[in-house]
């Protein structure tokens, strides 16, 4: 089965990328860059590397943009997953929805008035065991913003590693955050793993910070062979 | 032991993911032992080997399963609790003589219980994650736990422990799953 992947550039849906590919064939990746930081559906630090991503993949990219403005940018979202069937003949769409019945619920309206395949393979995980299985199946996971308390400027720029995983399972038992990050608390960019062909170098980046919440923005990006 | 029915459309599918793992995860989580199998694998020898058997849930576009509802006739005379949870509650409705009705419903929707059981207590209006495109009739031997007759939530065989589920309670609502264990 041919299959698009919406493809914001974090762990969830670089995640969702891998089963797919493991499955079936992925033909074509869609990102949604949206112009409202506060966006529902979709996030967007760091949103236009994506295309940087899709080459390192060896996938092509379909970049769609939208207003951001709630509900519309739905309008916006069937026309790019309508362009991604004529261009490239898929079938369904793959998303990295966690936990959000917002998201998938919305995403399965349009499949299904599409007459579309909707999957989810990330749907319900165990976060703090899908954390792991990043790791350790070698995504190298960004940390490109934080928002929220207890996130202090330390989480601004680092990798998910061992440590970090465990700090975010304290941090789920004492403050109920959402590790996976699904609630909005952070985003995450995929510099690196098992699909990538070729992985992404930082040149140049900012960081900043300021009261539980912080962005680190990559200015500078490269492809370098594996 | 419970056997795990994948509904999916092919076996070890992209939809395993979504519709039988978390079902896995729950139940193991609540220390109950699982084995999966696929519809199309269903042999005596699992039957005979399992305690209680849940028919999982499959994607909105999914209707292999319902294409070889014959692969079901075992399900009849099966004396072990059973639960069908969106498509495994249409199977169930199917082989009782009830029928598979379009129905389509996405999201999270307000379901009335209306009839006091151990697996969902007593009557309240809960939330429910909902994602089908077919629903299902009453059959004669079953009755109406949750919902209405023309919109059946949730339905129990009248001397039989088997139930059908047509919301997802691995989303919002595992408490389902962890009782279904016990039963």
């Amino acid at each position: 089965m041919k299959l698009g992947v919406l493809f914001s550039g974090g762990k969830d849906s670089v995640f969702a990328c891998y089963r797919a590919m493991e499955k079936n064939q992925v033909v074509c990746l869609i990102t949604m860059i949206s112009e409202n930081p506060d966006s529902y559906m979709f996030h967007t630090p760091n949103i236009r590397q994506t295309n940087l991503q899709a080459e390192a993949i060896g996938i092509p990219l379909i970049p769609w943009s939208t207003l951001g403005e709630k509900e519309k940018e739905l309008v916006d979202l069937r026309n790019a997953i309508i362009v991604a069937r004529n261009r490239f003949g898929i079938q369904g769409i793959v998303t990295g929805a966690v936990e959000s019945i917002y998201q998938a619920a919305r995403i399965q309206k349009i499949c299904c008035d599409l007459d579309m395949w909707c999957f989810n393979p990330l749907w319900q995980i165990n976060q703090i065991e899908y954390l792991y299985t990043l790791y350790s199946l070698g995504f190298k996971v960004l940390i490109t913003g934080v928002f929220a308390y207890p996130f202090d400027a330390s989480w601004v720029g680092a990798i998910l590693v061992e440590e970090k995983i465990k700090k975010l399972e304290k941090l789920q038992q004492e403050y109920k955050i959402n590790p996976s990050g699904e609630g909005g608390e952070f985003e995450t960019f995929v510099l690196d793993g098992p699909i990538f062909r070729k992985r992404i170098e930082i040149i140049k980046a900012s960081k900043s910070y300021e009261n539980f919440r912080g962005h680190f923005i990559l200015n500078e990006t490269h492809l370098v062979d594996k | 032991m419970i056997l795990l029915v994948d509904l999916c459309f092919e076996k070890n599918s992209l939809s395993k993911y979504e519709f039988v793992l978390p079902i896995e995860d729950t139940l193991k989580h609540a220390g109950a032992m699982c084995d999966i199998l696929h519809y199309t694998e269903i042999c005596n020898d699992k039957l005979e080997r399992c305690d209680k058997i849940i028919l999982c849930g499959t994607a909105l576009k999914n209707n292999a399963f319902a294409m070889n509802l014959k692969s079901f006739s075992w399900i009849n005379g099966f004396a072990k609790p059973i639960l069908g949870i969106c498509a495994g509650m249409q199977v169930i409705a199917y082989v009782y003589g009830g029928s598979i009705i379009t129905s389509k419903s996405i999201g999270l929707e307000t379901i009335e219980i209306i009839r006091e059981t151990y697996l969902f207590g007593v009557p309240r209006k809960i939330e429910g994650y909902h994602l089908h495109s077919c629903g299902v009739t009453l059959p004669r031997e079953f009755e109406l736990l949750a919902g209405t007759k023309n919109k059946a939530e949730a339905f129990k065989h009248h001397s039989q422990p088997i139930y059908g589920i047509i919301f997802h309670p691995e989303v919002r609502n595992k408490w389902i799953l962890e009782r279904f264990i016990k039963i």
